[in-house]
C-alpha cells in the first residue's frame, strides 16, 4: 500500500513523473548484513513473519539447516547455509540471509507492466503494491537475484519490503531490531558503508584478506548490502551472483524495443491511410456493371 | 458474365473470423501489457488481472483455429514462378499499375508471405506463451528461459500485428475483396483482374 510519508522515485509502467514534492529527507537508507557475525539463529526470519503477519507451511527436514528451503510468498527472507572449504581442511559455515536486495536499478520495476504495482521510494526501498499487481510474473524475469514469489493464494507477487511501513515512521526493519548478534544493522547508506569499512578492516586483520563489501555496481548498488569474508568469491555464499545485472534480454524487451515497436505499429497504420489517400483504392472497372 | 464466383465456403469464412476475433482480443490484451501507453486496454477485459488471465486462453483459441485454417490453405500457398515475377513488380502493384502483371492463382505472393509469416509466428507465440503462462506453466521453467520467451513472444507478436495491419489494409485497398470473406463470393471481374489463373481454373475460360 502506498505510504503517504515516503516520496516515490520510480513507479512501474509509468511514463510521467512520480509524486516527489517533499524535500529530500535523510537520503538513501541501507541494511547491512555482516555475514561474519551471523550465527544462523533465524530470529530475523521469525521477526519478519511476526511483523508482516506471515506463516509459511511447516515443511520437512531435508538434511540441511535451510528451513524453509526457499523464499515463498510467506517467507520473505531465508537463511542459506553453505559449508565450504576455502582452504583445504578448514571448514567454514557461511550463512547468508537471503531476500530482496533493493537494487538502485530494480529489474523487477523495469519489467513490471502494471502502473504502480512496483515503486521505488526516494530512500531506495523497492516495494510491491500488491493491489496493483496483476500476477503476470514479469518481475521474476527482471530480478537478477531470483527474489519475487507469486502467491498461489491470490496470484500476487510478494517479497521483502525492507519494512517500508516501519522505516516510513522512523523505525528500523523488524529483522534488524531482533538480530541478537548485531549482524544486521540499518541506517543511511553512507553510514552503513562507513560501518562496513570498519568491519572489513577488522576482518582483514584477522586473516580474511579478501573481506569486502557487497554493493554490486551492475544494478546501481543495492540498499541491502553484505559484508563478505570472501569478497572475491560471492558465489560461495549460496550462489550470490558475482556481478549481477538486469538481463540484456529484459533490457531489450522493456528498453528500446518497447517504444520503437509501438511506434512501428502506429507508422504502419499511418502508411496504410496515406497510401489510400494518395495512390487510392484498387478498383476493377467492370465491377460496378456486374453488381 | 455477372455471376459471382465462390471464393470461400461458409466453414472457411467462420474459421477465418474465429481466428480474426481471437487475434483482435489477444492483440489488444497483449499490447496492454507491452507498453504503458496501452495499459488502458486492460479496461476492455475487466482490469489487469483479468487481462492476464484471459490473454493466454484467447491465444490458445487463436492457435487452434489458425492451425485448422493453415491446413485448409497450405497447398495453395506454395510459391510459383508467376509469384516471383509478380513480386518483382511489387512497386507497380502498390502504385495501382496492374497492366501486364503475371497471371496468378488463388493467392498472390503478398498473401503467401503473410500466410507463411503467420505459420511461423503463431506457433512461436504459443510456445513462448506457455513458458510465461502464470500461474499454470511458468513456475516449471527456469528464469533464463522465461527471459528468452518474453522477448520471442513480443517479437513474434509485433511481426504478426504488422502483418495483420498490412492484411487488413490490403482488404480495404483492393475493392471487392472484403465480400470474399463476408459473403464468400467475388465478382467475375475481380477474379479475372486479380487472380486470373484461379479465375480460369474456376470458370474454365
Amino acid at each position: 500500500m502506498a505510504l503517504q510519508s515516503l516520496d516515490i522515485k520510480a513507479r512501474s509502467a509509468t511514463t510521467t513523473p512520480s509524486p516527489n514534492v517533499r524535500i529530500e529527507g535523510a537520503g538513501p537508507v541501507a541494511k547491512l548484513i555482516d555475514i561474519s557475525k551471523c550465527i544462523g539463529c533465524k530470529a530475523c526470519q521469525v521477526a519478519c513473519m511476526e511483523w508482516n503477519d506471515l506463516r509459511d507451511e511447516v515443511g520437512t527436514n531435508v538434511g540441511v539447516y535451510d528451513n524453509p528451503r526457499d523464499l515463498t510468498d510467506q517467507s520473505w527472507t531465508v537463511m542459506r547455509f553453505s559449508e565450504v572449504e576455502v582452504e583445504q581442511g578448514r571448514l567454514e559455515w557461511l550463512i547468508r540471509k537471503d531476500g530482496c536486495m533493493h537494487c538502485a536499478d530494480p529489474g523487477c520495476l523495469k519489467a513490471c507492466p502494471s502502473p504502480g504495482a512496483i515503486v521505488q521510494y526516494s530512500n531506495g526501498i523497492v516495494d510491491f503494491h500488491e493491489e496493483n499487481c496483476i500476477g503476470c510474473g514479469y518481475c521474476i524475469t527482471g530480478c537478477p537475484f531470483n527474489i519475487p514469489r507469486i502467491s498461489k493464494k491470490d496470484n500476487k507477487a510478494y517479497k521483502c519490503t525492507l519494512c517500508s511501513d516501519r522505516v516510513g515512521v522512523g523505525l528500523e526493519p523488524a529483522c534488524v531490531k531482533t538480530c541478537p548478534t548485531g549482524a544486521i544493522v540499518f541506517g543511511s547508506k553512507v553510514d552503513m558503508i562507513h560501518h562496513a569499512e570498519g568491519r572489513i578492516t577488522d576482518l582483514k586483520e584477522r586473516g580474511y584478506s579478501n573481506a569486502a563489501l557487497y554493493d554490486p555496481k551492475g544494478v546501481g548498488g543495492t540498499h541491502v548490502m553484505y559484508v563478505l569474508q570472501h569478497g572475491d568469491k560471492p558465489e560461495l555464499y549460496a550462489n550470490l551472483p558475482k556481478d549481477p545485472n538486469i538481463s540484456p534480454l529484459v533490457s531489450l524487451w522493456k528498453g528500446v524495443t518497447k517504444p520503437l515497436m509501438s511506434l512501428g505499429l502506429g507508422l504502419a497504420v499511418f502508411a496504410g491511410f496515406f497510401h489510400y489517400v494518395t495512390a487510392g483504392p484498387k478498383e476493377v472497372e467492370e465491377e460496378e456493371k456486374t453488381d | 458474365m455477372s455471376k459471382p464466383i465462390q471464393r470461400y465456403t461458409a466453414r472457411e469464412r467462420s474459421n477465418h473470423w474465429i481466428v480474426a476475433i481471437a487475434f483482435v482480443l489477444a492483440g489488444l490484451s497483449g499490447l496492454a501489457l507491452f507498453h504503458p501507453a496501452f495499459f488502458f486496454l486492460t479496461n476492455l477485459f475487466g482490469g489487469g488481472p483479468w487481462t492476464r488471465i484471459l490473454h493466454p486462453f484467447i491465444g490458445v483459441v487463436m492457435f487452434l483455429f489458425f492451425m485448422a485454417m493453415a491446413a485448409r490453405f497450405w497447398r495453395l500457398n506454395h510459391f510459383t514462378a508467376a509469384d516471383r515475377q509478380w513480386m518483382a513488380r511489387i512497386g507497380d502493384v502498390i502504385r495501382n499499375r496492374d497492366r501486364g502483371l503475371p497471371e496468378i492463382g488463388k493467392y498472390n505472393a503478398g498473401q503467401k508471405y503473410l500466410f507463411w509469416t503467420m505459420v511461423v509466428s503463431i506457433p512461436l507465440l504459443l510456445l513462448s506463451g506457455i513458458v510465461v503462462w502464470q500461474p499454470w506453466f511458468a513456475p516449471y521453467f527456469p528464469i533464463w528461459l522465461l527471459r528468452i520467451a518474453v522477448v520471442v513472444h513480443a517479437l513474434a507478436a509485433w511481426i504478426m500485428i504488422l502483418g495483420i495491419i498490412v492484411h487488413v489494409y490490403a482488404a480495404i485497398w483492393v475493392k471487392g475483396s472484403v465480400r470474399a470473406m463476408t459473403r464468400g463470393t467475388v465478382s467475375e471481374a475481380w477474379a479475372k483482374h486479380h487472380h486470373r489463373a484461379w479465375y480460369r481454373e474456376m470458370t474454365g475460360k
